[in-house]
């Protein structure tokens, strides 16, 4: 039998493929015979049950008047609103900065060879990863009640300088302050488990190089290991994003604060959480987008060949289907996935 | 007879209860090639990574070039040396891997400029010359762009020879270069280190390439069980072995 998979060498005698009822006589070569994909019933059971779902709470949310959608356009581009918006930005960026900085030094420390950065590291996560966010928040909040003033001495002895605590960090600094060492415990676990993730013959090949110690962390080991810390990182942002919504309790005009105190005004709770919950699902999704190009920009080397872009696979599954379609009306279907890139 | 390069006296290194070098005596000349030979497990590699202080001894000493490695001696004491110090150290020594370790994240070029420009300080142009230069020794001029993952083994190991030729070191240390590789790859790499051998430079080589062994080395050491069993010029040692270990581990390995 003639094994070759070359374009149709169909022997004499044999009907080309798809000739009609007359059934014509089997090929000899297999690459003439036509491929009958499988089909998958319970996947379209499946498909049909989720659409008949969906569509039933499409439905809910256009004609269920509970959801006043008129009181949510109103707001959703309110000023308020906006303003509230990017109070929670703002303390989703500093907290974030702020708490991976002091997470990667945490981290490194943790790493470290000296038993004191150890101890001190170890000590921290454990304690703030133990203390509520919320709990701890309040506790900045009343700091001027541990500590009335600041100052600046000899420990135990005489104060040169001091200031007043509250006036030293305000609500929004306590905020910020709080998600930070709060961010920082978490962080300084990612950022370890991508750094102890890093192959240990590449810190061998850094140090027997000569490659002064920072350097082997911030060249070598760093970019190596953020293949690891991105993904885990992404969520930790993703969630303090969603978890500044606590700080309400310090009464910051952030997002969540804000959709309380109008519908505490007006009682139209459910369009303003729908308001509030619009917005965290917008960021959150400019989130993702933002970290699949982030991540994709430290896999450099990583592939013999970088995967391709959404966009471009996109692109890629519409040439594709063009020419299954080209190629079926030609009665075969092309031997290979539909949308497959390679 | 040239001065000494590498001097290894009396070193003894432990991992746990397992005593893996039982005092090692070693002296490799300037432009001299040592092969050092051995079962698994008999301390080759060991001795090689103490020697660029890639492991702390736990007894005896190593210098290179008059200089002692990891420590410092002052009167009847040695000081241990900081970090920075023992980094500065390995500069002068070449190391290669078994496994390559060339940094995937970066370019072959990037690979070889690293080290001179961070620990030499080295000016960035100045230093992408002489990698580009040691790329066309080796014979990879054509993938200085490319990462190390687009490179057959062969190519990376040459790779990771230019980038410890990149610091023009004193001494080149090879801990089983060919031993990852596939048996189509290892002559490249044998090729890329018997050119090194004609151009004089002090090399140690940790291999199994007996017929290497034979062609390149001045001086061949058989080590087994964390000693040095035998060692002299590879006549003598590997066609006239005195000692009986020796004998049964070219039997099996010839």
């Amino acid at each position: 039998m003639d094994l070759t998979t070359g374009p149709a060498a169909t022997p004499p005698g044999a009907a080309a493929p798809g000739a009609g009822p007359e059934a014509p006589p089997v090929p000899d070569d297999p690459a003439a015979l036509r491929v009958v994909p499988a089909r998958h019933y319970a996947r379209w059971a499946a498909a049909a049950a989720v659409a008949v779902l969906v569509a039933q709470f499409a439905h809910g949310l256009a004609t269920n008047p509970v959801w006043e959608w008129d009181v949510f356009r109103a707001y959703v581009l309110s000023e308020t609103i906006v303003q509230a918006v990017w109070v929670t930005l703002q303390l989703t960026a500093y907290a974030t900065v702020l708490g991976f900085l002091l997470g990667t030094v945490l981290a490194f420390m943790r790493l470290s060879r000296s038993p004191v950065l150890q101890t001190v590291a170890w000590t921290y996560v454990w304690v703030f990863r133990s203390i509520p966010m919320i709990v701890q928040l309040v506790f900045w909040f009343n700091l001027s009640a541990l500590y009335e003033e600041l100052g600046v001495g000899i420990p135990f002895g005489p104060v040169f300088w001091s200031v007043d605590s509250n006036s030293l960090i305000g609500t929004i600094g306590a905020a910020v302050i709080g998600l930070t060492l709060h961010q920082a415990a978490y962080a300084a676990e990612v950022v370890r488990g991508g750094v102890v993730a890093v192959d240990h013959g590449q810190l061998e090949a850094a140090a027997a190089l000569g490659i002064p110690r920072l350097r082997q962390i911030r060249r070598i080991v760093l970019p190596q290991a953020m293949r690891a810390i991105l993904p885990t990182a992404g969520n930790e942002i993703v969630g303090l994003l969603k978890g500044t919504s606590v700080v309400y309790v310090m009464s910051i005009g952030e997002l969540f604060y804000q959709a309380q105190v109008i519908y505490g005004r007006n009682g139209r709770v459910i369009p303003l959480l729908l308001v509030a919950t619009a917005w965290y699902v917008v960021l959150t999704s400019l989130l993702s987008v933002a970290q699949y190009y982030v991540e994709r920009r430290f896999a450099r080397g990583a592939d013999r060949t970088p995967p391709p872009t959404p966009l471009r696979r996109a692109r890629q599954f519409v040439r594709t289907l063009r020419g299954a379609a080209a190629q079926r009306d030609r009665s075969v279907v092309p031997l290979r996935f539909l949308g497959d890139s390679r | 007879m040239s001065e000494v390069m590498v001097d290894v006296h009396g070193v003894r290194k432990s991992f746990g209860p397992l005593e893996v070098l039982r005092g090692v005596d070693l002296r490799v000349r300037a432009g001299e090639v040592a092969v050092v030979l051995g079962p698994s497990g008999s301390g080759k590699s060991t001795l090689l990574r103490t020697v660029n202080h890639l492991e702390k001894v736990d007894g005896g000493w190593v210098s290179v070039d008059g200089e002692l490695i990891g420590y410092r001696r002052a009167g009847d004491r040695l000081y241990e040396l900081k970090e920075k110090e023992v980094l500065r150290q390995r500069t002068r020594i070449g190391f290669v891997f078994q496994d390559f370790n060339l940094f995937p994240h970066l370019t072959v070029v990037e690979n070889l400029v690293e080290a001179p420009v961070s620990a030499l300080r080295r000016p960035r142009a100045q230093a992408e010359e002489t990698a580009r230069r040691l790329l066309e020794r080796v014979g990879l001029a054509d993938k200085a762009d490319a990462y190390p993952r687009q490179l057959s083994g062969g190519q990376q190991q040459r790779v990771a020879i230019a980038r410890a030729l990149a610091l023009e070191p004193k001494v080149l240390l090879f801990d089983e270069p060919t031993s990852a590789l596939d048996p189509e790859l290892v002559g490249e790499v044998l090729d890329v280190i018997k050119d090194l051998a004609r151009t004089g430079t002090t090399m140690i080589v940790v291999t199994h390439e007996i017929g290497f062994a034979r062609e390149v080395a001045d001086t061949v050491v058989f080590m087994d069980g964390g000693v040095v069993v035998e060692q002299g010029p590879p006549a003598a040692v590997l066609d006239a072995p005195r000692h009986e270990r020796t004998r049964a581990f070219l039997s099996k390995v010839l």
